[in-house]
């Protein structure tokens, strides 16, 4: 990815994630630190994008719903007769 | 054959080709869930997200003989509802491979009314920047993690599913990408929409 303007907040909070993701080009991640050390608000919002994703990390997967899993052992079984 | 399997995976392999239901319900339990949101990607019911979720484990099982462990096992799995789902979304005569990606087009990060406007002296910068959190151990409640499941449910199903598969399950971009045949750039932007929507319902709910 390549920019080509300086870089406002607004610009900023957009590339967080290619950012994170390593996906800016050598320059403009440059740039984008250079934002950082001058801008406290931008500071803060990649803070709490790193927040949280590690909290999303802690969500549970979540279970299916009980008459899904039961027809899906259901189909196991049905498989493992046949 | 299966030289680049984890041995966890092996491990699952062997157990399904041997009809061990423990190994089944092991699997169903962890992908369970993210294939069900995958399968919403592609139709438009939930009733139907589940009937594509029990096709796809009948061609698992089905393809289990075959599978030569190219791929992870989960990498396939996903790969193998996705197709399942494409295929019912085509049947629907659901427009889809990639509208679905029309839900993150043009939808600013954050509230464009916290910026300063272009007669401002520094136009684009914070008028509202964010205010700090509560420190991370206390953020780390069931409560702070309720608030997240929720915004995740919320979600158009493309990002749903991306934010699902990368930061819960904690699969990689590359895995993401092969699963649902994204490209990067498009994974990239569905994950980023749906961040930047966790963080914020996560900053209404801390103030």
């Amino acid at each position: 990815m390549r920019l080509d303007r300086e870089l406002a907040c607004k610009d900023i909070v957009e590339l967080v994630t290619a950012y994170l993701e390593d996906a800016l080009a050598p320059a403009d991640r440059e740039r984008f630190e250079e934002h950082l050390v001058f801008c406290d608000g931008c500071d803060r919002y990649l803070e709490q994008m790193r927040v949280t994703i590690g909290a999303t990390r802690l969500v549970e997967v979540g279970e299916l719903p009980p008459e899904l899993e039961e027809r899906l052992l259901e189909t196991f079984r049905g498989w493992r007769a046949s | 054959m299966h030289q680049l399997l984890s041995p966890e995976d092996a491990r699952l392999v062997e157990g399904l080709r041997a009809g061990d239901e423990a190994a089944f319900a092991a699997l169903m339990r962890e992908y369970g869930a993210g294939m069900l949101r995958v399968a919403q990607m592609f139709v438009s019911s939930r009733a139907v997200a589940e009937e594509v979720v029990q096709e796809a484990w009948i061609g698992v099982l089905k393809g289990i003989g075959r599978f030569e462990g190219r791929s992870s096992l989960k990498t396939w799995l996903f790969r193998i509802v996705a197709n399942t789902a494409k295929t019912r979304g085509v049947r629907e005569s659901r427009s889809i491979p990639f509208s679905a990606l029309g839900e993150a087009e043009g939808e600013p990060s954050v509230d464009p009314d916290r910026f300063l406007g272009s007669g401002e002296r520094f136009p684009g910068h914070w008028a509202a920047p964010p205010q700090s959190w509560a420190p991370e151990g206390e953020l780390l409640g069931q409560e702070t993690l309720g608030v997240i499941e929720r915004a995740i449910e919320q979600l158009p199903p493309a990002q749903r599913a991306v934010i699902t598969l990368r930061d819960v399950q904690g699969f990689t971009s590359e895995e993401v990408c092969n699963a649902l045949d994204l490209t990067e750039t498009n994974q990239r932007v569905l994950l980023h929409r749906a961040r930047s929507k966790v963080r914020s319902a996560l900053e209404e709910y801390m103030r």
